[in-house]
């Protein structure tokens, strides 16, 4: 008998500590606030500890963006291309979706920057 | 004629040691030659035999060999008193320790794969617990740590269904003798 009970509960507990080491280590800064802009300009600064939906109107519409716990999306946009829409949850600090013609963005912050800024 | 003032008494227990230290080191050199694309990440062949040393002669006996192991394994491979040699020294230690606790589990429902397994974290969180303190005092280890923990839960699993074959394959071939190590030749 090569496995007792006993070395399963081992073993899983072992691929659990290793699951939970993986998340803790490879896991980027999370992000805690989200901050909007509409055409360069910052219009909202949220915390993202509460589910809210948040329109902001830019030259082609209004862009509708959802928050929710610990993530942020843009719901739908009047972009043709909708590749802000396609890029779903945004989590991770430095994270962002720009809404082009409609000239929203959204961007995620965490408690330090990954960097300074962004060139587009 | 003057007889030698310095006598070594040798027991039948230093030879049994000595021999299964050097079986040890035996594998340590081998480990050596194999590749490995992380420094550090190794399949620890000779806790094979500290683990049978354990469930066989007890925590007094594996220690030894165990310390046997490093000190022999250093000298073989030039790296006695280099970091390697304390990294090593730092993870036997340590899963000694965890093997001290670990052996007083119910055997009924712990077997040698558990007991791999722990002593496997154990040698690579000493391991790692120095180098973090003493070599690289940075994030960097962070960053390696579930690479460094997956190959101690794989390596810690395949190395304790080995001692468990062994075990069971020297209990139902040899019963007159119990021990899967073979006797020493006359």
């Amino acid at each position: 008998m090569l496995l007792r009970a006993g070395d399963v509960g081992v073993l899983l507990a072992g691929a659990g500590l290793v699951a939970a080491l993986t998340a803790w280590a490879w896991s980027g800064d999370r992000g805690d606030s989200v901050v909007i802009r509409a055409a360069g300009r910052i219009v909202k600064n949220l915390p993202l500890t509460h589910a809210q939906t948040v329109s902001v109107d830019g030259p082609l519409g209004t862009t509708r963006i959802a928050i929710e716990p610990g993530r942020a999306r843009v719901v739908a946009d009047p972009s043709p291309r909708q590749l802000c829409v396609k890029q779903g949850w945004l989590t991770q600090s430095g994270q962002a979706a720009l809404c082009l013609p409609n000239q929203i963005s959204l961007e995620i912050r965490g408690r330090k920057a990954a960097y300074d800024t962004l060139g587009y | 004629m003057t007889r030698s003032a310095i006598e070594l008494p040798v027991t039948p227990d230093d030879r049994r040691i000595a021999r299964l230290a050097a079986l040890a080191i035996g594998l340590t050199l081998a480990e050596a030659a194999i590749p490995s694309p992380v420094p550090g990440v190794k399949p620890g062949l000779a806790n094979i035999v500290i683990l049978l040393v354990l469930l066989q002669y007890g925590w007094r006996a594996a220690a030894w060999v165990s310390a046997l192991r490093v000190l022999g394994g250093g000298l073989l491979l030039g790296s006695l008193f280099a970091p390697g040699f304390w990294l090593s020294a730092a993870g036997a230690l340590a899963s000694l320790f965890v093997l001290a606790l670990a052996r007083h589990l119910p055997s009924r429902h712990f077997g040698p794969v558990s007991l791999s397994v722990l002593a496997a974290f154990g040698h690579i969180g000493g391991q790692l617990a120095l180098a973090a303190w003493w070599l690289l005092p940075s994030a960097a280890v962070v960053t390696l740590l579930p690479v460094f923990a997956a190959a101690a839960l794989t390596f810690g699993a395949v190395n304790g269904v080995i001692v468990a074959r062994l075990l069971a394959g020297a209990a139902s071939s040899g019963r007159q003798s119990a021990s899967c190590i073979p006797p020493s030749a006359p």
